[in-house]
């Protein structure tokens, strides 16, 4: 039962976890930032990768195909939601941004559920990562240690994107003052179709990447964007260290909270983000007045 | 258009809930399918006096419908307690307590904030029931073997079972729950709630402590869910554990926004909707699963689209058709603007003989207001530096300054929006350093806004009234079933307010139909509405055309009578004109102060004008 290796082995989980939460939740809050929308379809993003990804590997057997063209397809997909329908809510009232893209959430999931039914799908480990590592003291997945550096390796890359780049820039720069950025004569509106592309991507690499850890269903994302949100909260809207820091502690909370009673994970959860709320409404790495 | 008629509405529904058994067979409707609405539609009408009419969109309901539900379930269950209807007061209380506790931690963040914290609190509750509570809610079980209620009338006793018998009783509750919802949104308390969906920032600013308000309106809804939970389980024998479920959550949110939000009865109208296109698109159609992408579709054109929903579209329909709202009123206000714009001397004429309330606490003379030292720092900035400024009762006094002088920072800190960094400032003999915005209202100081704060949504009558209510109420009363007609001395304060800015011709008419002299007036009636002893304006002829702006100037001559008032503008012949006294600021300390006379014949006032910043002159 609670041991040291099994706690270990949850430190793990949680860390791989965490990695997950950190990347979808970075993708959702670069969202808002910068455009002031939040995408409550933003876990079907993250599922839809994980079904464009399953796909792709059942016609070509490749693992990095499937990674591909999920990743790909969320960002088509983002980029096609944002051109069609966001961009006529820009302007309208956060309540109806609220509604529109949860409507879109159901619409996505219910097209999944038509084509590929309630049933789970699987899709196993690329070869070279299946099996189990051992670490010396313990024995774990060897897949769930990749998942760890391949999402270290993706927010490594967002963080070139949004540190190293004019549009990282431009898109910072939108997350402190957008009407500032669109009067220095910055097409704001062309940069909010590339961040809803990224964002989107984030979460369908995501969604993929978890795919032979979790076995799909049209449901699964409906969990992780409440978990996102708690993620959101506790570090900070608009803050990409937030969304990755605030990750982690949700991972490890959920991770090692199941290893005592499943049942309160999502308690723990909560009462971490109440205590964040209480002590630093802004969230851990937040400023005033993003919101 | 609820108050035309008193009583209308209530009488309308209770003639439809009458004879909806007679008819909705015919239209195919199902004993059951009409009492899943009814359940929807209470859960609905709490649920829209928190959206549609306060504008907090919560995605968590299910967690009060969830706690009423089960509270009550287990009652007339396992604890085997005997009175239903009790039970499901029970419930209620159970939720609304929740939903209190609850409220004060979603209620810290607002707007998107709100929504994700209350989507995580419902999940919360639904993990809650599944595992650690699963002993007294039975987990994944459910709770079976709810019974049905029945009334002890004394010489009889009813007994509501199932179908069109269980109807009756269902749609009593219904009517109550639609009786007080009514009360609610008549009362002050819900003239605050669309003040706060409005503007909140300027409902705190005319001195209601919006918190409060919006606490209460949380509670409310829970209240409402967790009586309609109950119901559920009544309804089903079985108390299902998905009403713990986000779905339940979204489906409310949903079936509101089809119905129309902001109409009481959007929720209802959309669960008919919503359980009567399930029907025929799963049995008629034979759609299978595919029924809920159905509906999500129609949702999302409904958003994009329809954004007042079904009753909102059916309510601008007829308007169109009968030429009442959309057509008519901009013809009518079309020659009202033009009379409004030609007479305006003989309009503020006639405004200013009215006598000006003095409030009979304020001393007559000495000085009202003391700042002494205030210094504002932002980061490097020092906007404000070592300020030392007194007002006397009854004065005028102008503020003058280039831009950048830190003359709004300054109205800002005196009106309690932003803290100084060091400094005090005294009210009216009370030290006011460090209180908030609302307090200070409510203790005689506000302000009208550079940039107009108006309640958009609104019309120019309701404007003021919520303004004027927070000097006849206090910060916060939960008169929750008062009407707002009958709060003595409201409607005169109303129509004094209206005269002193000339808005009498348009009491009816929507903030954002009027013209800009217009707006920038009514921003002015906000802020004199709550009654002040002290009335700071920023800038107020910000923006006029010339002729405008001798109007406005003859307006505040006539509300300066007999109140003390601070003004902040660039227009410097009118400030001449209008202030006993003025103070200069530049570059955050107080230059000179003087009569206008004083001040025109100032050479450091000269310089700091002509031999800095040309041409402010000139404007």
């Amino acid at each position: 039962m609670i041991n040291w290796p099994n706690f270990i082995s949850q430190l793990f989980n949680g860390l791989a976890l965490g990695a997950l939460l950190a990347l979808i939740s970075s993708g959702l809050t670069i969202i808002y930032g910068t455009l002031g929308v939040l995408n409550l379809a933003h876990g079907a993003m993250f599922m839809i990768g994980g079904y464009a990804g399953y796909v792709a590997y059942s016609y070509t057997g490749s693992f990095i195909l499937a990674v591909i063209a999920g990743s790909l397809f969320v960002m088509v997909l983002g980029v096609a939601m944002e051109r069609i329908i966001i961009r006529h809510f820009y302007h309208r009232p956060h309540e109806d941004q609220l509604l529109v893209t949860f409507g879109l959430g159901i619409c996505f999931v219910e097209i999944v559920r038509l084509i590929f039914t309630s049933q789970s799908q699987v899709v196993p480990p690329p070869a070279l990562l299946q099996g189990i590592t051992s670490l010396g003291f313990l024995f774990y997945p060897t897949y769930r240690l990749a998942v760890v550096g391949i999402v270290a390796v993706a927010l490594g890359g967002l963080f070139l994107i949004l540190y190293r780049t004019r549009l990282g820039m431009i898109v910072r720069a939108g997350i402190e003052d957008s009407v500032m950025v669109d009067s220095l004569g910055i097409n704001v509106y062309r940069v909010f179709m590339i961040v809803f592309g990224i964002g989107a991507m984030a979460a369908g690499f995501a969604g993929i990447i978890n795919a032979p850890v979790v076995s799909l269903t049209p449901g699964v994302g409906d969990d992780i964007l409440v978990e996102t949100f708690v993620v959101v909260v506790i570090g900070g809207v608009g803050s990409f260290p937030g969304a990755i820091l605030g990750g982690l502690i949700a991972g490890e909370i959920i991770s090692i909270t199941s290893m005592f009673n499943p049942g309160y994970a999502y308690v723990m959860l909560f009462a971490a983000m109440t205590l964040v709320l209480v002590l630093r409404p802004h969230g851990l790495l937040g400023t005033q007045g993003r919101e | 258009m609820l108050k035309q008629r008193p009583y209308l509405i209530e009488f309308l529904t209770a003639a439809g809930l009458v004879l909806a058994p007679f008819v909705l067979p015919w239209l195919g409707f199902a004993p059951n399918t009409v009492n899943r609405i009814l359940v929807w539609g209470l859960f609905g009408l709490g649920f829209d006096i928190l959206f549609g009419f306060t504008g907090l969109l919560s995605f968590g309901q299910s967690a009060f419908y969830g706690t009423g539900g089960f509270v009550a379930a287990y009652l007339l269950t396992s604890a085997g307690f005997p009175y239903v209807v009790l039970a499901l007061v029970i419930g209620m209380i159970a939720a609304a307590a929740t939903g209190y506790l609850i409220g004060l931690i979603a209620l810290r963040r607002t707007g998107i904030y709100f929504a994700m914290i209350t989507v995580a609190i419902a999940e919360v509750f639904f993990f809650v029931e599944f595992n650690p509570l699963s002993d007294f809610t039975g987990g994944e079980n459910g709770l079976p073997g709810v019974p049905t209620p029945s009334l002890h009338l004394g010489f009889t006793t009813l007994h509501f079972t199932t179908g069109w018998s269980l109807y009756q009783f269902l749609a009593l509750c219904y009517f109550i729950g639609v009786v007080i919802a009514l009360r609610i949104v008549r009362s002050p308390v819900g003239a605050v709630f669309s003040a706060i969906r409005d503007n909140p920032l300027r409902a705190t600013a005319v001195g209601h402590n919006i918190h409060g308000y919006k606490l209460t309106a949380f509670v409310i809804a829970a209240a409402y869910a967790g009586f309609a939970g109950g119901l559920l389980g009544v309804l089903q024998a079985f108390m299902p554990p998905d009403a713990f479920t986000f779905d339940t959550s979204g489906q409310l949110v949903m079936q509101t926004a089809i119905g129309g939000r902001g109409t009481l009865f959007g929720p209802l109208v959309g669960a008919a909707v919503w359980l009567s296109l399930q029907d025929f698109l799963q049995a008629t159609l034979g759609l299978g699963a595919a029924w809920k992408l159905v509906l999500g579709v129609v949702f999302v054109l409904l958003v994009c689209f329809l954004r007042r929903g079904i009753i909102g579209g059916l309510a601008d329909l007829y308007g169109l058709l009968t030429g009442q709202h959309g057509a008519r009123e901009p013809d009518e206000s079309e020659p009202e603007l033009v009379a409004v714009a030609s007479t305006p001397h003989a309009a503020v004429t006639a405004a200013a003989p009215t006598p000006v309330r003095p409030r009979p606490e304020a001393s007559p003379s000495g000085p009202i207001l003391q700042a002494k030292g205030l210094t504002k720092r932002y980061g490097g900035l020092l906007a404000n530096s070592d300020i030392d400024f007194t007002v006397n009762h009854g004065e005028l006094r102008g503020i003058i300054g280039p831009n950048g002088a830190g003359k709004s920072t300054f109205f800002k800190m005196l009106t309690c929006e932003v803290h100084p960094t060091s400094g005090s400032i005294v009210f009216e003999g009370r030290d006011i350093t460090g209180m908030n915005v609302t307090d200070v209202c409510q203790l005689g100081l506000t302000k009208s806004y550079q940039v107009n704060q108006l309640f958009a949504g609104l019309t120019v009558r309701e404007n003021l009234v919520i303004a004027a209510l927070s000097g006849l109420r206090g910060k916060f009363k939960l008169d929750l079933f008062r009407s707002i007609d009958s709060i003595p001395g409201l409607s005169e304060r109303v129509q004094h307010t209206l005269e002193l800015v000339n808005l009498t011709s348009r009491p009816d008419t929507p903030v954002s139909e009027l013209a800009y002299g217009e707006k920038r007036r009514l921003e002015i009636g906000l802020a004199l509405a709550t009654s002040p002893s002290l009335l700071l304006l920023d800038e107020p002829l910000a923006g006029m055309s010339p002729r405008e702006r001798v109007e406005t100037v003859k307006l505040l001559k006539s509300i300066s009578q007999g109140r003390t008032m601070i003004i902040i503008d660039h227009d410097m012949d009118a400030l001449f004109e209008l202030a006993e006294r003025v103070t200069v600021l530049q570059e955050g300390r107080v230059l000179v102060e003087g009569t206008p006379e004083e001040i025109k014949n100032n050479s450091t006032v000269q310089e700091a004008y002509l031999g800095g910043v040309h041409g402010e002159l000139a404007a």
